[in-house]
C-alpha cells in the first residue's frame, strides 16, 4: 500500500504491507532508527512517538493507521545545530541512563508527561512514566531529570 | 502475523457494512470472527502478533471517534462513548467527581501511552492473559482451540479465576473498567450489521465460559458497541475501584473490587459490588450486595459480605490464595468507601 505519513514536520511517501507497525515503517522504512524496538508487544515503553502530541506506542499502530496525523520522533526534538530539547537536556546532565536504549521511549514518555501535566510530583512521575522500562534500572535520575525539565518547559 | 484485509470506513454504516460484507450470520463472540473492528489495537493486534489471532479483514474504526467519542453526564446518568479513550474518560471532570470508581479504574490500568490510545468498548472486549491462550506452542486450550483441554488446570494458573470458572476453562477476565460497569449496572448500545439497535445490560455482555469459553461475549456477528450508559443513584459518588497487584503500577490486577455504596442515617441503603481478576466474567456479587443492605458499615459485616462473595470459589494449586486476598481486598475497599467524604 502506497501511504504518506507526516513525520518531524515532513510528509514521507512510502510503500508498506499492510501488517507494517508504524514502528517499522519509520525504523526500516524511513531510517529514523531513534525509535526503539524492545518487546514489539506494548510492555516496555521503548516505542513511544508521539501522534498528535499525544504519546503512543508505535509498535501497536498500524502504519496505514497513521495516515493523516503528525507523528513526533527523537530525532524530530531538535535539528543538528539546535540546542537540545530541554529533556535531552536534562537526561544527560542528569546521566539518567546507562546503554541508553530505553531513552528515546524514555524522553518521549517525558516531554508528553510534563504537557499532560502528569509531573507534579515524584510520585506522580513514576505513576505517569510506570510504561517506560529501563533495563539498566537509571530510574531515579530518570525522575530527576523529569524534574528538572519540566519548568524550563514550561517557561519555553 | 498473516495478512488480513484492511478497510478503513468513514461513518457507522460503512462500518457495519462492511462487517456484513465478512461477517457469517453465526458464531456469536467468537474469539477467531472472520472481521474485527480496530479500536485502539492494542489488544487485537498485540493478539495477531504472537499468533492467537488472525482475521482475514480488519475494519479500522478510529475514524468512527467523531460519532462514538462524547463523555456525557446529566441527571440521568453518564454517558461514554465507545471510542472515548480510556485517558479521556479518566481524567472527565464529571467521571472523576460523579462517577470515581470509573476514573480509578481507567487511571490504574495500563499505562498511560496505552490508555491514550485504547477506546473503552475495546478495553471492555480485551481477552485473558492466560499464559496458555497467549502462546500458541502449547496444545491444549479450549479458549483458543475449542476441545483441545484446558494446560492451566494443572499447570500455571496464579493468576487466573477462582469465580465463575468451569470445567473447561479458568482464565480469568483480566480488564478494570467492565468490574466497575457492572458492579454500577451500566447499560450497552450496539448496532448490528443490519443497521437495527439494540441495548443489553453490562452483566449480559460477557458469558461464562461453561463447555464453550471460545464463546466469550453475546455480541452478534459484526455487531458494533457504541455506547455504555452509568444511571445515576446516590451511591456513585462514595464510590472506589481498589487494585492489588505484583507491581505498583503497569500491571494487571489479583485482586480488585469496585463498590459504591449509598449510606444515610448509618446504615448502608443501597451497595453495588464489583470484583476484578478473581473471575472468569466482569463480576458483580450480588451475594455480598445483599449481605450490606440495611446495615452498618463496620469490619464485621464486611468481612460477611466478602465472606458471601467468595463462597462459590474454586481454586486449582497455585491460585488458592485468591478468595483471601480477594476477600481481604473487598473489606478494605468498602470500609475505604464508607470513611469517603464526598
Ligand atoms: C502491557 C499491557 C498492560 C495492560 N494492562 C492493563 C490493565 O492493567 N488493566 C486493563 O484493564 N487493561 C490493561 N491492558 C489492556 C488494554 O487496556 C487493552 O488492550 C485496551 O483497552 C484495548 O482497547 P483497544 O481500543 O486498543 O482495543 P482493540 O485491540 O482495538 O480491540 C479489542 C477487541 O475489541 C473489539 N472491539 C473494539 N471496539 C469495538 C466496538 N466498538 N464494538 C465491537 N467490538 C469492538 C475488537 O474487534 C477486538 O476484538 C494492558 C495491555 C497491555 C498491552
Ligand atoms: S484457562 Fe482457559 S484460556 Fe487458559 S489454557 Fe485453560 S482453556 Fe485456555
Ligand atoms: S516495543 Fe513497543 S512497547 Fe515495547
Ligand atoms: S538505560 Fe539501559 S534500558 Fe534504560
Amino acid at each position: 500500500m502506497d501511504i504518506t505519513l507526516k513525520v518531524n514536520g515532513t510528509e514521507r511517501r512510502l510503500a508498506v504491507d499492510v501488517r507494517t507497525t508504524l514502528l517499522d515503517a519509520l525504523r526500516e522504512h524511513l531510517d529514523l532508527t531513534g525509535t526503539k524496538k524492545g518487546c514489539d508487544l506494548g510492555q516496555c515503553g521503548a516505542c513511544t512517538v508521539l501522534m498528535d502530541g499525544q504519546r503512543v506506542l508505535s509498535c501497536f499502530t498500524l502504519a496505514v493507521a497513521a495516515e493523516g496525523t503528525e507523528i513526533t520522533t527523537i530525532e524530530g526534538l531538535a535539528g543538528e545545530e539546535d540546542p537540545l530539547h530541554p529533556m535531552q537536556q536534562a537526561f544527560l546532565e542528569q546521566d539518567a541512563y546507562q546503554c541508553g536504549y530505553c531513552t528515546p521511549g524514555q524522553i518521549m514518555a517525558a516531554i508528553a508527561c510534563v504537557h499532560e501535566g502528569h509531573a507534579n510530583s515524584d510520585d506522580e512521575i513514576r505513576e505517569y512514566m510506570s510504561g517506560n522500562l529501563c533495563r539498566c534500572g537509571a530510574y531515579p535520575k530518570i525522575v530527576a531529570a523529569v524534574r528538572q525539565a519540566k519548568p524550563l518547559m514550561e517557561r519555553a | 502475523m498473516r495478512p488480513f484485509l484492511y478497510e478503513q470506513p468513514a461513518s457507522t454504516p460503512e462500518a457495519i457494512g462492511a462487517a456484513a460484507r465478512h461477517v457469517p450470520p453465526h458464531g456469536e463472540g467468537r474469539i477467531q470472527a472472520p472481521a474485527q473492528y480496530l479500536a485502539g489495537g492494542t489488544n487485537l493486534l498485540d493478539l495477531m502478533k504472537i499468533g492467537v489471532s488472525h482475521p482475514p479483514a480488519l475494519i479500522n474504526i478510529g475514524p468512527l471517534r467523531a460519532e462514538h467519542g462524547a463523555i456525557e453526564a446529566d441527571a440521568s446518568g453518564l454517558r461514554l462513548g465507545a471510542l472515548a479513550r480510556m485517558a479521556e474518560a479518566a481524567e472527565h471532570p464529571a467521571v472523576l467527581r460523579d462517577y470515581p470508581a470509573i476514573a480509578q479504574a481507567l487511571r490504574l490500568a495500563a499505562n498511560q501511552q496505552l490508555r491514550n490510545m485504547a477506546s473503552l468498548a475495546g478495553n471492555v472486549l480485551q481477552r485473558t492473559r492466560c499464559n496458555y491462550f497467549r502462546d500458541p506452542s502449547w496444545h491444549a486450550c479450549n479458549k483458543r482451540e475449542p476441545g483441545t483441554g484446558c494446560a492451566a488446570m494443572e499447570g500455571i494458573n496464579r493468576r487466573l479465576a477462582v469465580l465463575g470458572v468451569s470445567d473447561h476453562c479458568i482464565a480469568n477476565y483480566p480488564g478494570d473498567l467492565a468490574n466497575a460497569l457492572a458492579a454500577l449496572g451500566a447499560e450497552v448500545d450496539l448496532v448490528a450489521p443490519d443497521g437495527t439497535g439494540r441495548s443489553i445490560a453490562f452483566e449480559d455482555l460477557h458469558r461464562l465460559p461453561g463447555d464453550t469459553p471460545h464463546l466469550e461475549t453475546t455480541l452478534r456477528p459484526g455487531e458494533l458497541i457504541t455506547r455504555f450508559r452509568v444511571p445515576a443513584g446516590p451511591w456513585t459518588r462514595r464510590s472506589l475501584y481498589l487494585k492489588v497487584r505484583d507491581r505498583e503500577s503497569f500491571e494487571f490486577a489479583l485482586a480488585s473490587a469496585a463498590v459504591a455504596l449509598d449510606i444515610g442515617g448509618g446504615v448502608v441503603r443501597d451497595a453495588r459490588i464489583g470484583l476484578g481478576g478473581l473471575a472468569a466474567k466482569p463480576w458483580r456479587s450480588r451475594e455480598a450486595e445483599a449481605v450490606l443492605k440495611g446495615r452498618r458499615l463496620d469490619e464485621a459485616a464486611a468481612g460477611e459480605a466478602a465472606e458471601a462473595a467468595f463462597r462459590t470459589a474454586v481454586t486449582h494449586g497455585d491460585n488458592a490464595f485468591k478468595p483471601e486476598l480477594g476477600r481481604r481486598t473487598l473489606v478494605r475497599a468498602l470500609l475505604q468507601a464508607a470513611e469517603m467524604e464526598i
